[in-house]
């Protein structure tokens, strides 16, 4: 029977969606039971993870603060608990990447990333070629690590659950690495990685000031902001705000984007959201190949008509 | 100071791959192949930090058949001094290729490893990391900038969900590099010409690293991904209000 270890990701408030939905895939594996580690300085994380349903255990590991979550610092506690399991497994979100691969490293086994669909408890299907392929990936070692892709899971919303917590504190942190800062976009909008609606803007929006038309609607419907790798590289927007292959990877009920044209690397980034909105004045942009919706015409007229109508 | 920039031959990114109808792959034949996008990027932050005096040789390598000796060519073209190419006919796993690495490390000592976040034929993103873990250094990934604090320490800037993470690593380290670190450099006819006369070094991975260890993962299969169903095109923003009203997504 399988035994999984989830990594749970946070930001030192409050425990991450990505956690969650790694809780859904895991719980695919029917496996004996799940664990989950939780590297934080506030032990009350440790009861929004207890919560979930279906897990048995949170392992609490006291970091002196939330920065202690740097890869080299915990890879190697994550590693030791993994050997009493068959599966450890992270969000494949910045915080998963960076960790998973020291942990696979440290347990000797190549790490499947990505994981989109559970076949079995050693079978799984990931992208490769930024979606342009899926394959079908098997692998019999002793312990599975992999990272999850997060918008092919739904969050678990279960609340009911009474996981025990167990505490310990970290020991193995690194003294060649140290964290100097973070800056965030610090936006009040919802966050684009589990809001239920997105807009976004590309290279077509033309300017930082332009922007806040796209910001304007997005408020008018109560959505999150994204935008293509053209927007941010022209540096109309933060990089945070970057949707696609090497962005981030969303899944909302709609996502409305303004002049994006759709390179396969920002489609990438898009295809498991419900509905795919596109407004673009180039009628043979290949946005228009995936939009559930599309119309050809000015983001310029059509933005303030859809404020008024709204 | 050596600095060290591991690369990968790939099918180039404006390519769209085609699953092989047998699922036995993706058609390679007659594809252009180039260096990895992101390796690219590590050539290019390598030469710089040589071009600002702060290293004295940048050594370019991969893993790879004997094809790849185009992409060292071109990294020797950008401006790398030299070049080694481990040779294998095989795939190889992000496990094995740190191993690889590794052992080129030992011989080489540089005080620091650039190499692209990701490969983007097989999206892994793994092998910086497991290089970082073998090797017992540092880790400094997704990179957007790059300062030296001192000659053994450097500030990296990350991109991550959050947004910009700076950390300090001390060297020597592995950094692996995100989109927006620079823009490489296009390379020129005469630079090109000189490039040919610039040491490239083969080795077999056999020779070099005889005893690779850790399982592959098994690929079974091969598929496209579902299309998503065709959509609609309308005529005006009232016509859109009324779908997305009819689908609930709109107040």
């Amino acid at each position: 029977m399988s035994k999984v270890l989830i990594l749970a990701e946070h930001n030192g408030n409050q425990v991450n969606q990505s956690t969650a939905k790694v809780l859904t895939a895991a719980k695919q594996l029917n496996a004996e039971s799940i664990d989950v580690a939780l590297f934080a300085a506030d032990i009350s994380l440790a009861s929004q993870v207890a919560a979930l349903a279906g897990v048995n255990e949170v392992k609490f590991i006291r970091s002196s603060d939330n920065h202690d979550q740097l890869a080299a610092s915990i890879a190697p506690t994550i590693a030791d608990m993994g050997k009493d399991y068959t599966h450890v497994w992270g969000p494949s979100t910045t915080f998963g990447k960076d960790v998973m691969p020291r942990v696979a490293a440290l347990l000797g086994v190549n790490q499947v990333s990505d994981i989109m669909e559970i076949i079995d408890t050693n079978t799984f299907k990931r992208p490769i070629y930024a979606g342009n392929a899926i394959i079908t990936v098997k692998t019999d070692t002793p312990q599975i690590v992999a990272t999850v892709r997060t918008a092919s899971f739904a969050a678990d919303k279960s609340s009911d659950g009474n996981a025990t917590v167990s505490e310990s504190t970290l020991s193995t942190v690194a003294d060649h690495t140290s964290f100097v800062e973070l800056s965030t976009g610090n936006s009040d909008r919802p966050d684009l990685q589990t809001a239920s609606k997105v807009i976004s803007g590309g290279r077509g929006v033309g300017s930082e000031e332009n922007f806040h038309i796209v910001y304007d609607l997005a408020d008018k419907i109560g959505a999150a902001t994204g935008a293509s790798r053209a927007a941010v590289d022209a540096g109309y927007v933060p990089n945070d705000m970057q949707v696609g292959q090497t962005g981030k990877i969303i899944a909302p009920d709609l996502y409305m984007c303004f002049g994006i044209s759709g390179a396969i690397q920002h489609l990438t980034g898009i295809k498991d959201a419900g509905t795919i909105v596109a407004i673009n004045k180039d009628g043979d942009a290949p946005i228009f190949e995936v939009a559930d919706v599309g119309l050809v015409g000015d983001l310029f007229k059509i933005i303030p008509e859809m404020m008024e109508k709204l | 100071m050596k600095i060290l920039v591991a690369i990968k031959r790939v099918v180039d990114y404006n390519v769209r791959v085609q699953v092989k109808p047998d699922g036995s792959g993706v058609a390679t034949d007659g594809v252009k192949m180039s260096i990895n996008p992101f390796d690219e990027i590590a050539i290019e932050e390598a030469l710089r930090i040589k071009e600002q005096g702060k290293a004295d040789e940048v050594v370019v390598v991969t893993i790879g058949n004997n094809d790849s000796q185009q992409q060292l060519r071109t990294a020797m073209a950008m401006g790398a001094d030299r070049s080694i190419l481990v040779e294998t006919d095989s795939a190889i796993q992000p496990l094995q290729a740190a191993q690889v690495l590794l052992k080129v490390i030992n011989e080489e000592q540089p005080g620091l490893v650039i190499t692209g976040k990701q490969a983007i034929d097989d999206d892994n993103n793994q092998t910086p990391q497991m290089l970082a873990t073998l090797w017992n250094r540092p880790q400094a990934t997704f990179a957007s900038e790059i300062e030296f604090v001192t000659d053994d320490k450097v500030n990296v800037t990350r991109e991550v969900d959050a947004g910009l993470e700076t950390i300090q690593v001390e060297l020597p380290a592995v950094v692996s590099t995100d989109l927006r670190l620079n823009e490489p450099r296009f390379v020129k006819l005469p630079d090109i010409m000189k490039a040919k006369r610039k040491p490239l070094d083969v080795k077999a991975v056999a020779d070099l690293v005889p005893d690779l260890s850790g399982k592959a993962i098994e690929v079974l299969q091969h598929e496209s991904p579902q299309p998503r169903s065709k959509g609609v095109m309308v005529e005006s923003v009232d016509e859109l209000i009324d779908i997305l009203k009819d689908k609930g997504l709109v107040g």
